[in-house]
C-alpha cells in the first residue's frame, strides 16, 4: 500500500445556487436561462495526506470544510480537480444517518452496516462487538425510535468504527454524546492512530485539533489557509476568526477615583513595547495606575499573575506596601523578570491591588498576550534531564 | 488488517455485499410496512380483491362483458400490472425520499430504485401462489400445463422494463419533481391501455397489419396476455371470440420477444441516465 492515504489535487467545487430554481419541465422551458449564481465552495484545494497522520480540518463556518470531507468522502463530486484515496474509507458525516425508527437497535446494525460496506457474515462476527462498545445490551431489540438521542448517536458511532476503515473521515460527531462516551470515542480514535490508520476530521475544537491531531489543515471561504502544525494551525484560524486576541474585560475598579493604564510588554521598564520574548531574555511588565490618596493609603500589596491557556497561572509576582509608591496620582508599577524561564505560549497578565487583608480593591487584566518562545517544540517547558538506565528487576 | 484479495475476489466480495444491501432494505421496506398491524401480509391482497369485487361488478354484471371466469382473467393480468406500476411509482420516489442517506453516506447508490422492485416482487410472488392456491380450491386445473411456464419469459420481460424505468424515473425526479406528476398519470392511463379489464380480442378488430406490432411496441401488453394464456389458460369464449388470443406459444413468445427488446432498449437508457445524473444526486437533493 501507498503511504498517501488522501491525494486531492487542485479541487475546486462550485455550487449554483438557483435564486429560483427550476424544479420542473415547465419552469424549465419557459426561463431559458435560469437566475443562478455560482459560488466556489472550494478553490483549488491540493492536500497529501501520509497513511497513520491525524489531521484536523478546521476553519470558520462556511469555509468549505465538510464539502471537502464530502467529496473525500464520495458523496460530492469535485467540479475541477481529483482526489484519490488508498484504502477503505469509512465516512461519519452524521451518525446512524439511515437508522429506521421502526426497526430494532440489532436490525438496525445490520442495515447500517451493509450500507457502509460490511458483508453480513462480517457484521455476524462483529455484531457483539459493536452492541458492547455502545453499551446497549439491554435495548438492542427494541425499535430505535424509543432511543434517546445519546442511544441513537452511540449505536451510530459504534457501527461506523467497526467497519474496519483504513481511512476514517469524520465530521463534527465527536461532540455528542455524554462525557463518558466522548472519552470512548477518543479512546478509540487512539487506537486507531497506533494501528497507522488515517484520521480527518472537521472540528471547532481547537483544543481538541491541538491533542490528538499530527497536522492540520486551515480552510477559509473555500481556500487553504494554511497546512501544518496543529498549534500554529490554531493561532491561523483565531486570527481569521478574530479571536486571537484574549477576550477583553472590563476592569474591576471601585470608582472613578481608581483607574488603569494600558498595559505594556517590553525588555526594560518603559522601554520599547514588544509581543515576542526568548527564553533568557529580560521582560518588564508595565502597569500605570491612576489613584487618589485614599486609595495609596488603603492598598498594600500588588500581584501581577501571568496566566497560559485556559487561564492557568504560570507565576505569581507579589508587591508589598514598601514596594508600592506613596503617593497619588500616577503610578507606574513595573513588575521585571531578568531572565525569562524556558517556556513557550501566549501568556496574558492580570494585576490585582489588595488591601492589609488581603481584600481586593481593584483587577486589571492584559487584552492582548506577549509570546514567549524557548526553541523547543513539546510541552510548554524545557527542562535540564538526565536519563540513567540499567539493569534492574521490576518489584 | 485488511486481507489481500485478488481482484477478481473481491468484485466477487463486493457484488455479495450489494446483494445483501438490497436485501436488507427490502426486508427493512417490508417490516416497516407491516408493522403494527394485525394482518400484516394479508393486507397487500386487500387492493387486488377490492380491484376484483369492483371490477366484476362493473364488467361482468353491469357492461355484461361475457368472460367466464372474470376474476380468475382479470388477476392474471392485474398481478403482473401491479408489480410494474407498484415498483415504478415507488421508485421515483426512491432517490428523493432517502436524501439523508444520499447526502451522508457512501453506499452504492445503484439499490436505491431496486428496492422498489425487490419490495413488490416479494407481494407479486406471494399474490400469485394464492391465486394457484385458490385456483385449485375452486378445482380449476386446466391452467396445470407446459402453458404456465410463459409465466416465466413474461416475468422476466415485466422485470426488465420494471428495472428500467425505475431507474429512469427515480434520476429523472431528482431534477424535475414533476416526474411524479407525470409518472402517476402515466400509470393510470397505462392500466387501461393495457388489456387487463377487458380481451386483446375486443382490440385486435381495430388494430390492421403492422398496427398490432405497433400495439406490442408497449412491453405490458405482451406480458398481460402472457400471463393471461398461463394462468387464465381457458379456451372460453366471450361474445362469439376466443378470451385468448391464441391458443399456443409462440403467438406469446413472438410477442415478448418485441417487448424484450424494448425494455432492453429502456433498460439501458434508464441506467445510463441514472448513472449520468447520479453523480450530483447528494448536490441536488
Amino acid at each position: 500500500m501507498s503511504d498517501i492515504a488522501i491525494h486531492a489535487n487542485e479541487v475546486s467545487k462550485r455550487f449554483m445556487v438557483h435564486t429560483e430554481r427550476a424544479t420542473s419541465f415547465k419552469e424549465r422551458i419557459v426561463r431559458h436561462r435560469q437566475a443562478a449564481q455560482e459560488f466556489y465552495a472550494l478553490r483549488d484545494v491540493s492536500v497529501e495526506i501520509e497513511r497513520g497522520t491525524t489531521v484536523g480540518l478546521i476553519g470558520p463556518n462556511g469555509s468549505g470544510k465538510s464539502t471537502l470531507l464530502k467529496i473525500l468522502a464520495g458523496i460530492l463530486q469535485p467540479t475541477s480537480g481529483s482526489v484519490s484515496a488508498n484504502g477503505r474509507i469509512a465516512s461519519l458525516l452524521e451518525l446512524g444517518a439511515g437508522f429506521n425508527g421502526e426497526l430494532t437497535g440489532r436490525e438496525n446494525v445490520y442495515l447500517n452496516a451493509a450500507l457502509l460496506g460490511l458483508s453480513r457474515r462480517e457484521t455476524d462476527r462483529l455484531f457483539d462487538a459493536i452492541v458492547d462498545f455502545s453499551e446497549l445490551e439491554e435495548f438492542i431489540d427494541n425499535p430505535v425510535k424509543h432511543y434517546s438521542s445519546g442511544m441513537y448517536v452511540r449505536l451510530g458511532f459504534s457501527v461506523a468504527v467497526h467497519v474496519d476503515p483504513d481511512i476514517l473521515l469524520v465530521d463534527e460527531v465527536l461532540a455528542v454524546g455524554d462525557e463518558h462516551f466522548a472519552r470512548k470515542c477518543l479512546a478509540k480514535i487512539a487506537e486507531f492512530q497506533s494501528e497507522q490508520r488515517t484520521i480527518l476530521f472537521v472540528t471547532h475544537g481547537l483544543g481538541q485539533v491541538e491533542q490528538i491531531c499530527n497536522r492540520a489543515i486551515v480552510l477559509d471561504h473555500g481556500r487553504l489557509q494554511f497546512d501544518g502544525d496543529p498549534e500554529f494551525a490554531t493561532e491561523e484560524l483565531r486570527k481569521i476568526l478574530g479571536t486571537d486576541k484574549p477576550i477583553e474585560r472590563p476592569d474591576i475598579v471601585p470608582d472613578d477615583s481608581l483607574s488603569f493604564g494600558k498595559v505594556i510588554f517590553s525588555a526594560t521598564p518603559g522601554g520599547e513595547p514588544q509581543t515576542e520574548f526568548r527564553a533568557g531574555e529580560p521582560l518588564a511588565i508595565r502597569v500605570p495606575v491612576h489613584l487618589t490618596q485614599r486609595w495609596v493609603d488603603t492598598i498594600d500589596s500588588a500581584h501581577a499573575v501571568v496566566m497560559g491557556v485556559g487561564d492557568l497561572p504560570i507565576w505569581i509576582m507579589n508587591a508589598t506596601k514598601a514596594d508600592l509608591p506613596r503617593h497619588s496620582g500616577e503610578w507606574m508599577l513595573d513588575f521585571v523578570v531578568p531572565h525569562l524561564p524556558p517556556i513557550r505560549g501566549r501568556f496574558v497578565v492580570a494585576v490585582q491591588l489588595s488591601t492589609a487583608d488581603n481584600e481586593p480593591i481593584a483587577a486589571t487584566r492584559t487584552g492582548h498576550a506577549f509570546r514567549a518562545e524557548a526553541g523547543h517544540t513539546d510541552g510548554l517547558m524545557r527542562v535540564e534531564y538526565q536519563i540513567h538506565s540499567a539493569e534492574g528487576v521490576i518489584a | 488488517m485488511a486481507q489481500i484479495l485478488s481482484a477478481d475476489a473481491r468484485t466477487r466480495a463486493q457484488r455479495r455485499v450489494r446483494w445483501e444491501l438490497l436485501v436488507g432494505l427490502v426486508r427493512k421496506d417490508l417490516k416497516v410496512k407491516y408493522q403494527g398491524s394485525v394482518l400484516g401480509f394479508l393486507w397487500s391482497l386487500a387492493n387486488p380483491l377490492m380491484l376484483l369485487i369492483v371490477y366484476s361488478f362493473v364488467f361482468q354484471v353491469v357492461l355484461n362483458n361475457g368472460i367466464p371466469k372474470f376474476g380468475i382473467f382479470l388477476l392474471s393480468g392485474l398481478l403482473v400490472w401491479n408489480l410494474f406500476t407498484g415498483s415504478v411509482s415507488f421508485a421515483t420516489d426512491a432517490v428523493v425520499g432517502n436524501s439523508g442517506l444520499v447526502k451522508k453516506v457512501r453506499f452504492p447508490l445503484n439499490v436505491l430504485p431496486l428496492t422498489p422492485v425487490g419490495f413488490n416482487l416479494v407481494h407479486f410472488g406471494l399474490q400469485l401462489l394464492v391465486l394457484v392456491i385458490v385456483m385449485l380450491v375452486m378445482g380449476f386445473t386446466y391452467f396445470l400445463g407446459w402453458g404456465l411456464l410463459l409465466a416465466i419469459p413474461a416475468t422476466v420481460v415485466a422485470l426488465l422494463l420494471t428495472v428500467g424505468l425505475s431507474f429512469l424515473v427515480a434520476a429523472l425526479n431528482v431534477r424535475y419533481r414533476d416526474t411524479k406528476h407525470l409518472v402517476e398519470v402515466a400509470l393510470m392511463a397505462g392500466f387501461w391501455v393495457n388489456p387487463i379489464v377487458y380481451t386483446l380480442s375486443q382490440v385486435q378488430p381495430h388494430l390492421h397489419g403492422w398496427h398490432e406490432w405497433a400495439y406490442f411496441l408497449n412491453p405490458m401488453a405482451g406480458v398481460v396476455v402472457t400471463m393471461q394464456r398461463a394462468f387464465y389458460a381457458d379456451d372460453a369464449v366471450a361474445n362469439g371470440k376466443p378470451v385468448l388470443a391464441d391458443p399456443g406459444y409462440t403467438y406469446y413468445l413472438e410477442r415478448l420477444a418485441i417487448g424484450a427488446v424494448v425494455s432492453a432498449l429502456l433498460l439501458w437508457l434508464g441506467l445510463r441516465v441514472y448513472r449520468r445524473l447520479s453523480a450530483d444526486f447528494a448536490e441536488e437533493l
